[in-house]
């Protein structure tokens, strides 16, 4: 208890965050089950824009993880992160296999970090 | 509709069994969200509190994320909200097969509702209607509820022990990219994967790290955009 207690207190933003999106997240999931009834559905208008959040929010999340734009085009592409992330893409896109896109995509990392621009 | 009863039968053990062979996915991306606990210099009490409070993996990284690059709150908390609006769909989707179960019954399947659970459980319904739906979804969703668990507390011990420069943290954007490949199935959804990544990117910069956020709206304009086009 105490542990907990001076976690609490070490990270109080984390906490706020961790509780606040927890309860909206959780309000999400009850939404339409709670409802059903008298709610028929999702309003086609909602529905349109709702398919397109999990490919733009994963890009939005990927990319600027893999590539940092630099004044030369070289520099930008010759980034270990990149090259990386495209084999990785590479194995997702012919596995759609999450552990195998981790396991390459790690280590092309490492040969390149501690290899080839080592 | 069977409520009553054991809750321990065949149709539980069913769900536990159809959901065993997606654990391969499950597992590593539970690890990754253990050390990116570590990374945004936080520990065990705050990754096994995310991850039963919130309980949405692609969420808990972003959320994690931000709050090591201390973005403000309101940021967090919104790009966590945008990522998890999906299952606004799963919900409304699941719901009718749950409608003759009592309040706190859908109360507590609702906690459990996950991508996976939600895709088997709904593809299962759809061809055993003899199922009790209920058993079946809960041996699916509690499963990867349990693995998450154990893999997040794994992932923090892990995160702990190994050296930064092996970069274990570049597992997050490998584990958002084997999600994104499948996600981007059709022209529309394609546009809106690679217009938010261009944006995010050119956006990286932007105060309050409003990048992530700000490209992801503009993918969905794009997406819906197209759609209109292409009608």
């Amino acid at each position: 208890m105490t542990g907990a207690l001076a976690g609490l207190v070490a990270s109080p933003r984390a906490w706020v965050a961790i509780v606040v999106i927890g309860v909206l997240t959780y309000g999400i999931r009850l939404s339409f089950i709670h409802l059903f009834g008298r709610i028929d559905g999702v309003p086609t208008r909602v529905q349109r824009p709702l398919r397109y959040v999990p490919p733009a929010v994963l890009a939005a999340l990927v990319l600027p993880d893999l590539v940092t734009l630099r004044p030369s085009v070289a520099a930008t592409l010759l980034d270990e992160r990149l090259i990386a992330g495209a084999v990785a893409g590479a194995v997702a896109w012919r596995t759609e296999n999450v552990f195998a896109t981790i396991a390459t995509g790690m280590v092309t990392l490492w040969i390149f970090r501690f290899v080839v621009f080592a | 509709m069977t409520v009553r009863g054991p809750v321990f039968d065949e149709d539980l053990l069913a769900g536990v069994h159809d959901v065993s062979p997606l654990m391969l996915g499950i597992a590593p991306f539970a690890l990754v969200a253990g050390i990116a606990t570590v990374d945004a210099g936080l520990g065990l009490a705050e990754a096994v509190g995310m991850s039963v409070i919130v309980f949405a993996g692609a969420s808990q990284l972003a959320a994690l994320e931000l709050l090591g690059e201390n973005a403000p709150l309101a940021v967090v908390v919104g790009t966590a909200v945008v990522i998890n609006l999906r299952m606004l769909m799963y919900s409304a989707s699941i719901a009718p097969h749950f409608a003759d179960y009592g309040r706190r019954l859908r109360a507590g399947l609702a906690y459990l509702l996950t991508d996976q659970a939600y895709a088997l459980s709904v593809a299962e319904f759809d061809e055993n209607p003899d199922r009790s739906r209920w058993r079946y979804y809960l041996g699916a969703a509690a499963s990867l509820w349990l693995v998450w668990q154990i893999g997040t507390v794994a992932g923090v011990v892990l995160g702990a022990g190994v050296p930064d420069a092996w970069g274990l943290t570049f597992a997050v954007p490998l584990v958002f990219l084997a999600l994104l490949v499948p996600a981007m199935k059709d022209r529309p959804t394609t546009v809106a994967g690679v217009a938010a990544g261009a944006v995010a990117v050119v956006a990286a910069g932007l105060p309050l790290n409003l990048g992530l956020l700000v490209g992801a709206l503009c993918g969905i304009a794009a997406g819906l955009v197209t759609e209109v086009r292409a009608s």
